[in-house]
């Protein structure tokens, strides 16, 4: 039997790929990155970088790259809240994950944009729990109800009470660091076994061109020594804070990415660290990121399959869309970017459920885009051969009144062969009409409500629960916030 | 001659020749020029011609701020000679202009200022993350026209509102013209805060502080 060929896509040549790299390499040793980190700029200089302590710059010699990047891991296995079930994050495994850290959410009734609570950030865990598609839950939203010295941490222990799902996630203070690591090993029972199980990766993301800021510096360095997974997100805009083209674009990205896995590796070697990002082509007329736009699409993808070439699991912010509300931009965008990204083997897609440039989730649309996502692991699955012979034998006997429909071939295989439509619309038009003309927004706002309305909490211990509750409060209490909103799980 | 000149200078602004736009800058200073003539023929007609291309759809943002910074160029010659010989230019308006605090974006912000500025005003531009005290105590100090606050995030938008606050507070509210502009901001927010005026583009900002100016 022929086994399915996983469908890929690679967008440059590769002496192309050898080329950005070289020049990502000479760009780290040259010129250097600007580390706003006292500590990592030490850590750097002591593995051999060379430090200018007043411009904060460090240049990175091609032998300390070369060493970072033998000792950072080409995998990464993050495991659910109850430590069993396992999903690799390398090779050509590929995730979803709701796009992250939204400040709006559309409300479906106004078709308007509002701030998000604490009731939001709670649908929002509850929904995404619920989607098989989309394997990762991120701290997708921001709760306008919680002091904003608290709220990075907040999401997450929203999140962890709500959701069995691994999670992708970041901190907007150095100060979050410390209670978003206690809960991950209060949930693992400690920071030994959280290092063997991660459960989350952190998102840090440098400021282009070419600089690792305080913040996010720290969270490479404390990620690293906790043994939790860093996402490393550069984000160049073509012409507006990174080369105009695509390739040089990459160039850059490479750099941004190449110094930050270095921090990672001097802080703790062998840690686990992701190659992403969210670059976009920057929009000319409007002085917009688009993140639906088919060269950020394909700035995405290159990056991708860099970081393959490096052998390293990737990320890209792809599976979005700009557009306000779920119209039909919403959709095509989102398709586009989740099968590209896909087909590019990225191994974690955040994007699902994102619009407005990344700033907007929409609970119709997540359910959407995990239909979208479905489709796309379909596609990745590919076509195997199923029969020997292939379908010499069906025809056999073939007689005019032979039925496909009744064949016992049919009933064997159709499950397996193709995947059922969800919420898109396939029904006769006069079914459709019928039905009442409606619209697969109109029938994923129905779906939010049944899927939330079924949703079972995972079973959460109730001394891990308690736990987490005081390691949150404390954390409010330290930032000044007394009081935070009442959970109503 | 001088009208070959007037026209070099207006298309070395068109194309964004920085180094032109000074060389001629030079030249006319040297030939003892009129330089208040030279402005206004020479390279205003240029930078509006710009804004007419940005308007048609023929120019981008590379085109507009390229342009811009030629006439900046341009100025950084010319205004000197203009002190030195104790000629004031005619300004459309003093401006302190900065992305408001717990904010740093300042692509958008920096398009503004230099628009404005090669639009004929005089720009203090104060950078990113900057606290609202800060945009009062330099207008006060500058003598300002306009407050211009940029802000791209939804969550940092309400500083401009808050800036609104304080004038009034201090009872300066009247004194200076509030512009705001950023992706969420919009013409509703800026009536819903008080403001006297948001524009969505460089371009637009540049028509609407003239046109408020008394100037357009």
């Amino acid at each position: 039997m022929i086994e399915a060929k996983r469908p890929k896509l690679e967008l440059l040549d590769r002496a192309f790929v050898e080329r950005i790299v070289d020049e990502g390499l000479t760009l780290l040793e040259r010129h250097g990155v600007m580390v706003e980190n006292a500590e990592a700029l030490r850590l750097l200089g002591e593995a051999g970088a060379d430090i200018d302590r007043a411009s904060q710059r460090a240049r990175l010699g091609r032998p300390l790259v070369e060493k970072g990047l033998a000792s950072t891991p080409s995998s990464v296995t993050l495991y659910d809240r109850r430590g069993e079930k396992a999903f690799v994050v390398g090779g050509d495994e590929v995730h979803f994950d709701p796009g992250s850290a939204a400040v709006a959410m559309l409300d479906h009734k106004t078709q308007e944009e509002r701030k998000a609570a604490t009731r939001d950030l709670v649908d929002f865990f509850k929904l995404v729990e619920t989607l098989e598609n989309i394997h990762f839950q991120s701290t997708g939203l921001i709760s306008t109800d919680v002091p904003a010295a608290a709220s990075d941490a907040y999401r997450l222990y929203v999140g962890l009470r709500l959701s069995a799902k691994p999670f992708v996630t970041g901190t907007f203070r150095v100060e979050g660091f410390e209670p978003m690591r206690d809960f991950l090993a209060a949930v693992r029972g400690g920071e030994g076994e959280l290092r063997r199980k991660p459960l989350a990766i952190f998102d840090a993301c440098p400021s282009p061109p070419l600089k690792w800021s305080h913040l996010t510096a720290q969270s490479l360095i404390d990620a690293a020594r906790a043994g939790i997974p860093s996402e490393l997100i550069s984000m160049g805009m073509t012409g507006a804070t990174s080369p105009v083209t695509i390739a040089g674009t990459l160039v850059q990205h490479v750099a941004e990415n190449l110094c930050g896995l270095v921090i990672c590796q001097v802080a703790s070697p062998g840690a686990p660290v992701i190659f992403g990002g969210s670059p976009s082509s920057f929009d000319m007329r409007k002085g917009t990121t688009p993140m639906g736009a088919i060269e950020t699409m394909m700035i995405d993808a290159a990056y991708a399959q860099i970081g393959k070439s490096l052998n390293l699991p990737t990320h890209a912010y792809m599976a979005l869309s700009d557009a306000k509300v779920n119209d039909p931009q919403a959709g095509f965008e989102t398709a586009l970017g989740a099968a590209l990204g896909a087909l590019a083997g990225v191994n974690v897609i955040s994007g699902p459920g994102m619009l407005n440039f990344e700033s907007m989730q929409s609970l119709e649309k997540l359910v959407i885009d995990d239909g979208i996502c479905a489709m796309v692991y379909r596609l990745l699955a590919g076509i195997a051969q199923r029969d020997e012979p292939v379908a010499l034998g069906l025809f056999e006997g073939l007689t005019p009144d032979m039925q496909f429909l009744s064949h016992p071939h049919t009933r064997k295989w159709y499950k397996r062969e193709h995947i059922q439509a969800g919420l898109v619309d396939r029904d006769p038009y006069d079914a459709w009409v019928a039905a009442g003309r409606t619209s697969i927004v109109d029938k994923a706002h129905a779906d939010v409500a049944i899927r939330i309305g079924r949703y079972a909490t995972p079973p959460l211990d109730d001394a891990l629960g308690r736990e987490l509750e005081k390691i949150m409060t404390a954390y409010a209490r330290s930032q000044g916030a007394d009081r935070l909103p009442p959970l109503e799980i | 001659m001088t009208q070959d000149l007037f026209r070099n200078m207006s298309e070395a602004i068109i194309a964004g020749d920085r180094t032109r736009s000074a060389a001629l800058a030079e030249e006319a200073v040297r030939a003892g020029l009129d330089l208040i003539e030279v402005i206004e023929k020479g390279y205003v007609p240029g930078i509006q011609r710009v804004g007419e291309l940005w308007e048609e759809g023929e120019y981008f943002l590379p085109e507009l701020i390229t342009s811009a910074e030629a006439m900046k160029t341009a100025m950084a010659v010319l205004e000197p000679e203009l002190a030195r010989q104790r000629i004031k230019a005619r300004t459309s308006g003093k401006v302190v202009i900065g992305t408001v605090e717990g904010d740093i974006h300042d692509i958008g912000k920096n398009l503004v200022a230099s628009m404005l500025q090669a639009g004929g005003f005089e720009v203090h531009d104060l950078g990113v993350d900057v606290a609202l005290d800060r945009f009062v105590e330099k207008a006060e100090a500058v003598g300002a026209d306009f407050i211009c606050l940029s802000a791209l995030l939804t969550t940092t938008l309400t500083n401009q509102k808050r800036l609104i606050g304080l004038l009034r507070e201090k009872g300066l509210r009247d004194k200076y013209k509030v512009l705001v502009g950023g992706a969420p901001a919009s013409a509703k927010w800026a009536e819903e805060i008080g403001a006297d005026g948001y524009a969505e583009n460089a371009v637009s900002a540049v028509k609407l502080a003239k046109s408020l100016a008394g100037k357009a």
